[in-house]
């Protein structure tokens, strides 16, 4: 698998398809992967494909990362079933021009988590880690275990029913068939069925972890605004220190506004350093969006996200009558 | 909470009302001298479309026992479409809210007409009742959160 993305990173190079390949390579540590850039054919050989690689590399087409590439370059980018559909939203957005852009689809089984797996050797340092079908072994000092891979694997690839990228040019291997899980939402279910003074205890039990460091923005791909609304002064929407109310509101409004829109990359959870469980407020709105207007966010290139449009006729059994 | 302080508490509404329909509505219902509860506090705004989410919490927040958002009804919108984009809004939230425990009551949308004084009067008594019910908000209330 990665000897044939190599080969096709080396080709696109070689007929000048591409100026610039934005891929995975080896992190410095074990158990990551760090998104790399390639700007000639040799440096294909440093481009890597597994568990590891979780970043969403579509990011570096928009927000402040977007100096790292210039507009007119042809860029190649590795794409799993989730980076691909934000590459999907940018293209309905108009963040991205689809014909300047080499989408190199790559089959995905899932992502591990690796606090996850931290959580699972209890902190010990790892050395090495490796991975087979369906289970991994982690190697430190003193210690060597064989995790499964469906304890570590990241919350957003627990349920995903989009393995490969909607839209590509090319494709490593055999995209990957889908799972079809009916029941996209268990979590979800879950929590709607305990009562209100339970969910708000447990909200508020989990938000007040939040150290407000923003990276669940930063890292995400839809959050591109070039000014967010956390940092605006006049108003100020949300207050500087972490009291709880306003970083619920924080987090409340950050999902509104990636409402139809949020691919479920689970990155923002990835990179939250309180290890806050925060997919599963976007993962109620997307089953929301999902319910009443049938619509999954990044599938369509042609379809306006769910919040941008409207039909005249549709249930408003929310509003009193 | 004081026993005595729950007696006399009234419950503090916020009533966002779009400027063409229902604030016209509530306008109506004063002309018309049909008495409501006087718990609503009005902020007139241009269409339901202009309410961003954000309005609501932070009302919630700084202390609003609970938010009426009201605009014209589907189809009447003066800008053709403020309203649908409302209602794709407001169908985030309010589940949303509810999700994480904000009680249901303390949010409602409702469409009413700048012809519908009578209906004006009856949505307000409808939502300062089901307040009333619920209670002081104390949930996502700066300073006072509790659980």
């Amino acid at each position: 698998m990665v000897k044939a993305l190599r080969e096709e990173v080396k080709r696109l190079f070689e007929e000048k398809k591409v100026d610039l390949v934005i891929g995975w390579g080896k992190g410095s540590l074990p158990m990551t992967a760090t998104p790399i850039f390639i700007n000639k054919a040799e440096d294909a050989e440093r481009l890597i494909w597994d568990e590891t690689c979780s970043n969403n590399l579509a990011v570096y087409l928009t927000k402040d990362k977007r100096q790292l590439v210039k507009t007119d370059q042809k860029i190649g980018i590795v794409v799993k079933g989730c980076d691909g559909r934000s590459l999907v939203l940018y293209a309905v957005e108009n963040q991205i021009q689809r014909e300047n852009l080499v989408i190199i689809g790559v089959p995905c089984a899932g992502v591990i988590d690796k606090k996850k797996v931290l959580k699972h050797i209890e902190g010990k340092e790892v050395l090495s880690a490796s991975f087979e079908a369906d289970r991994m072994t982690v190697e430190g000092r003193g210690f060597k275990t064989e995790i499964a891979k469906c304890d570590v694997l990241s919350d957003s690839c627990l349920n995903c029913n989009h393995p490969n990228a909607p839209v590509f040019d090319v494709f490593i291997g055999e995209p990957r068939k889908s799972d079809s899980v009916e029941d996209v939402y268990p979590d979800v279910e879950a929590f709607e069925k305990l009562d209100s003074e339970a969910r708000w205890k447990t909200m508020v039990e989990a938000y007040s972890k939040c150290i407000r460091c923003y990276a669940c923005r930063n890292v995400c791909p839809s959050c591109y605004c070039t000014e967010c609304f956390v940092d605006q002064n006049d108003p100020q929407w949300i207050g500087k220190s972490p009291e709880i109310t306003d970083t619920l509101i924080f987090h409340l409004g950050r999902n509104l506004h990636v409402a139809g829109r949020c691919v479920e990359c689970g990155a923002c959870e990835r990179a939250c350093p309180a290890d806050i469980d925060l997919l599963k407020l976007n993962r109620k709105i997307s089953k929301e969006i999902l319910e009443r207007f049938n619509f999954t966010a990044g599938l369509d290139i042609n379809e306006k996200p769910a919040l941008a449009s409207f039909c005249e006729n549709e249930k408003q059994d929310f509003i009193m009558g | 909470m004081q026993e005595k302080d729950k007696k006399d508490w009234q419950p503090k509404i916020l009533a966002i009302l779009c400027n063409w329909c229902s604030y016209a509505g509530a306008d109506l219902a004063g002309v018309s001298r049909i008495q409501y509860p006087p718990n609503i506090r009005v902020l007139r705004v241009p269409c339901s479309g202009r309410v961003d989410p954000m309005f609501i919490m932070k009302s919630l927040q700084n202390g609003f026992d609970g938010v009426l958002v009201s605009g014209c009804h589907p189809g009447d919108c003066h800008y053709l479409s403020g309203n649908y984009n409302a209602r794709r809004k407001f169908a985030v939230l309010k589940p949303l809210l509810e999700y994480i425990g904000i009680e249901t009551e303390r949010v409602q949308f409702s469409w009413v007409s700048a012809g519908e004084g009578e209906r004006f009067a009856e949505v307000v008594t409808k939502v300062t009742n089901d307040i009333r019910k619920v209670g002081p908000a104390k949930r996502l209330v700066k300073g006072v959160v509790s659980w």
